[in-house]
């Protein structure tokens, strides 16, 4: 294999294992503000010990988060050199903000957040729980908003030609609000509130299948439940906003998330189906003229085809795109259904007995997930075969100082430790789940001499 | 010409980089070395302290390094590019032991098994030296020199980057750190632990100081473009002969118990080492061994004025915050180490 296909597949590997866990940091971060915020205002312990038990699993969360996001950061230098010196004028001010803001903010205040509940006042505890979590969400700002200049440029223009070509910024705000940036940064949020509403739900729903801590997660539960059915409608309408941008700015991606071949013709909306690459068509399900009347609100109007681009312009692997797409849009639908029935349920004081319904519920944790990965890679894969669109091609982006065998030695070396990673964080996330929101005992054995422990546990009565 | 008071924009982003990686030494440095003699503390109860001491500050002590990183692709996209490209296998290793020492610090106690935590304790000690190794390691190459062409792009082979010299800079990196991180960890505890930790301060003094002799003498001897600035410019000899000052007072405070003082005079020692490199490399940001106008530099590395000059007030309102949640943080935390229920 060569060097381009090599560090593709590592780049694709590694960023797609590290979002596994921001969207759940984000997410449960807001949940935990919530909980922390009843504490506060009702004064029920109840709702301090929910804070707890979901600041332990975050801590959990955030460190791999951390982790495998510092790699991130370094692989443009290691394995996109030429890209980095392309896009560092502009796109290197708004990692270097996001270091500055945000990832401060998060790192700093954790501390506090984690160990800090003896420390400080419930108040300032709380502040601290904010801060984290807004660092978090601006931590998200930075980095789409670099993606999205990615995918539709503004305020650059371009110097030098050939290999000493690049962007210089000239405009740092048309930078930031970009065509895209806004849309997608709402989508991307709402995307990983759901992620940590639907890991509360889950949890929740296990101790209630469990008959365990039954009081606790049903407060949680409905917690999660409100969370999540506000960001599931609204992630609806967001992903439309999302898909008129692409229309708009990228019509190539559009036209491979529908398999949309002829420009001439109406375009369909695909509930399934699969691209037949060789032929150009596409076979399915499909609601005739949808994808022109959600870009243009006329059922019979045309839409730019696949056709109408350069076989070398146009993503290569537009099954992946294709069905990338419909898989995030089913999962969305599945979110919807879901949470409206729990809401109603709920409502009608039913919800909780519903054993087959909290089976569901606790499975429920993959949905956002598989969406939130589906999501990148159709923005990502439907983006070839430029990697900035319309400016750089991937093939052009490279390192010339790597070679195969060294992006192949450290691509086998993260799957090794990401696979070890990933084990791990399953068997410490179930340990904590089995051990519940209970006072934190798994110290105790070893340290039963420490005169620090007598003295809490006098302090704890 | 865009400058400020005098001094043009990238050389006011070469300071703000290089007071970014200072900041990372001191703070982040503290943590590493604490790592690096994890494992000379034997006692269960001592090692969680050493943990819980570095617990809540060691990961906003890392954002530095990221901060780092990001200005330096913000300013210098070209050195970056250049850098992590060439340093492939390296930093390759350099990452593995970072992601291995986070986990190591948040996993360990998670469980009370004795195999589990010893595990845990060994790949922290570890991985703490391989990263202080590999830091060390990249920044003697770039003193020394890359054999990098016109484009900035590496012309040498995989294992080029272990030279005698770099090693040697390599070596005095850990022994700085471990030195480092002993006296924060002494100021930290109590009792036993305390007293156990005042030996291996001595220890790790020592250590440093024959590691920093060793270097000055064969820096003077064998790479002598690196002492070039200082011969020039006597009165630069003041950075050495406050080293020699500082680190007298090092082990004045540590035989008289005053650990806060001797906490603040390495972090002195570790801020003159990385400014007679900048005072050396300036304007150079990475020499090339192949030809002196490959040199990357300070001007025709950096981006443009106008994004120097956005990201110069970024970091004008940024760098304060920081330092206002930073004091707030390690004020909170002050004093000796306490165990409690959400210890590690
Ligand atoms: C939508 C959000 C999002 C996306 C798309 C990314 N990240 Fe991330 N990243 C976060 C959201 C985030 C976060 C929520 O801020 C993290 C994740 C886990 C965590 O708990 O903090 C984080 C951690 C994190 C860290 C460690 C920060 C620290 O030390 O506190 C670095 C250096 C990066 N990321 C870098 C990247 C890069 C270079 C990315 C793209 C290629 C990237 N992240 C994609
Ligand atoms: C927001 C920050 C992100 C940035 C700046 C970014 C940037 C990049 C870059 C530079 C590449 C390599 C060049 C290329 O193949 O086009 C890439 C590829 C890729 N990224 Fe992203 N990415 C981001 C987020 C994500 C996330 C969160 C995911 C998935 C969970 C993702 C999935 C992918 C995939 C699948 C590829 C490979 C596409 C292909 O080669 O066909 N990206 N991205
Ligand atoms: C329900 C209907 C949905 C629609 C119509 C929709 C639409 C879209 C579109 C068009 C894109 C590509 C944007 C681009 O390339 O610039 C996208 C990307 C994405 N989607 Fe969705 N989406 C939906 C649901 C969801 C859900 C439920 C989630 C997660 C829980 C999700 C997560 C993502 C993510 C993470 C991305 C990549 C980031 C981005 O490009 O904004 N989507 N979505």
């Amino acid at each position: 294999m060569d060097v381009e296909i090599l560090a593709r597949i590592q780049f694709a590997f590694t960023i797609a294992f590290h979002y596994i866990y921001p969207p759940l940091s984000i997410g449960l971060g807001v949940n935990m503000v919530i909980m922390e915020g009843l504490y506060l205002k009702t004064g029920k312990p109840i709702y301090e010990q929910m804070a707890r038990f979901f600041t332990r699993i975050f801590a959990l969360i955030f460190g791999i988060g951390v982790a495998t996001g510092i790699v991130m950061e370094f692989e443009f230098g290691t394995n996109w050199a030429t890209y980095s010196k392309y896009v560092g004028d502009v796109f290197g001010s708004a990692l270097a903000a996001e270091g500055i803001f945000a990832f401060a903010l998060e790192s700093g205040f954790l501390g506090v957040l984690l160990f800090g509940w003896n420390r400080v006042s419930p108040k300032v505890h709380f502040f601290s729980t904010v801060m984290v979590t807004l660092g978090s969400m601006f931590s998200a700002i930075w980095i789409v908003v670099a993606n999205s200049w990615q995918q539709t440029p503004a305020g650059y223009h371009v110097v030098g030609t050939g290999l000493n070509a690049r962007a210089e910024i000239t405009d740092f705000w048309e930078m930031v609000f970009n065509p895209s940036s806004v849309e997608r940064m709402l989508h991307v949020w709402l995307g990983a509130f759901l992620s940590g509403a639907f890991l509360v739900i889950s949890i929740s729903a296990y101790y209630l299948l469990k008959k365990r801590h039954v009081e606790f997660a049903k407060k949680s539960f409905t917690i999660g439940l409100v969370v999540a059915l506000i960001a599931s409608y609204a992630q609806l309408f967001s992903g439309h906003e999302a898909a008129t941008v692409v229309s708009e700015y990228q019509p190539a991606k559009l036209a491979a998330m529908e398999g949309h071949f002829d420009s001439s013709a109406k375009a369909d909306m695909y509930l399934f189906g699969y691209i037949d690459k060789k032929n150009e068509q596409t076979h399915g399900l499909a609601i005739p003229g949808g994808l022109s009347f959600l870009t243009h609100f006329d059922f019979k109007a045309p839409v730019t085809g696949l056709k109408s681009f350069k076989p070398e312009d146009r993503p290569q692997a537009l099954n992946i795109v294709f069905q990338s797409y419909h898989i995030m849009i089913t999962c969305g639908m599945l979110m919807i259904a879901l949470t409206t029935v729990g809401v109603i349920l709920l409502r009608r004081k039913k919800l909780f007995e519903k054993r087959w319904l909290m089976m569901v519920f606790a499975w429920s944790v993959f949905l956002p997930q598989i969406a939130n990965q589906v999501g990148w890679y159709t923005a990502e894969t439907g983006r070839q075969p430029w990697v900035v669109y319309g400016l750089l091609r991937t093939s052009d982006a490279l390192s010339q100082a790597v070679k195969a065998n060294q992006v192949l030695f450290s691509l086998l070396l993260f799957m090794f430790v990401y696979l070890f990673l990933f084990t791990l964080f399953v068997f410490l996330l179930n340990r904590k789940i089995q051990h519940g929101p209970g006072f934190h005992h798994d110290n105790d054995e070893s340290e039963g001499h420490s005169p620090h422990l007598e003295e809490m546990a006098e302090n704890f009565g | 010409m865009y400058t400020f008071l005098g001094i043009d924009y990238a050389s006011w982003w070469f300071l703000v980089i290089g007071a970014t990686f200072t900041g990372y030494a001191i703070l982040d440095g503290f943590d590493l070395g604490a790592g690096a003699i994890h494992l000379f503390l034997n006692k269960e109860e001592s090692r969680r302290l050493a943990l819980n001491a570095i617990g809540p500050v060691w990961d906003g002590n890392e954002v530095w390094l990221v901060i780092g990183g990001g200005a330096l692709f913000a300013g210098f996209p070209k050195v970056y590019a250049a850098a992590f490209s060439a340093f492939y296998i390296p930093f390759m290793l350099f990452l593995t032991a970072l992601i291995f020492r986070a986990i190591s610090i948040e996993f360990r106690s998670k469980e009370p098994w004795t195999w589990w935590r010893n595990w845990w304790d060994v790949s922290y000690c570890v991985s703490s030296i391989v990263v202080t190794l590999t830091l060390g390691l990249t920044l003697g190459n770039i003193l020394k020199g890359l054999p990098i062409d016109e484009q900035g792009n590496y012309q040498g082979t995989t294992l080029d980057f272990l030279n005698p010299f770099s090693l040697m800079v390599s070596i005095t990196t850990l022994s700085l750190f471990m030195m480092h991180g002993a006296i924060y960890l002494v100021m930290k505890t109590e009792n036993r632990l305390y007293a156990k930790l005042t030996i291996i301060v001595k220890n790790t003094t020592i250590f440093f100081v024959l590691c920093i002799l060793l270097l000055s003498f064969y820096t003077l001897l064998y790479i002598p473009h690196l002492s070039h600035r200082i011969k020039l410019n006597p009165w630069l000899f003041f950075v050495p002969v406050a080293m020699v000052l500082v680190m007298a007072n090092i082990t004045r405070s540590i035989s008289k118990r005053k650990y806060r003082f001797a906490f603040i005079s390495s972090a002195i020692i570790i801020s003159l080492l990385l400014i007679i490199v900048a005072v050396e490399l300036y304007p150079n940001l990475m020499l090339s061994s192949l030809d002196p106008r490959y040199n990357l530099t300070v001007q025709n590395a950096a981006s443009s004025p106008k994004s120097l000059g956005i990201m110069l007030t970024v970091a004008a309102i940024g760098v304060p915050l920081v330092a206002i949640y930073t004091t707030f943080v390690f004020w909170t935390f002050k004093g000796k180490v306490k165990l409690d229920e959400m210890s590690y």
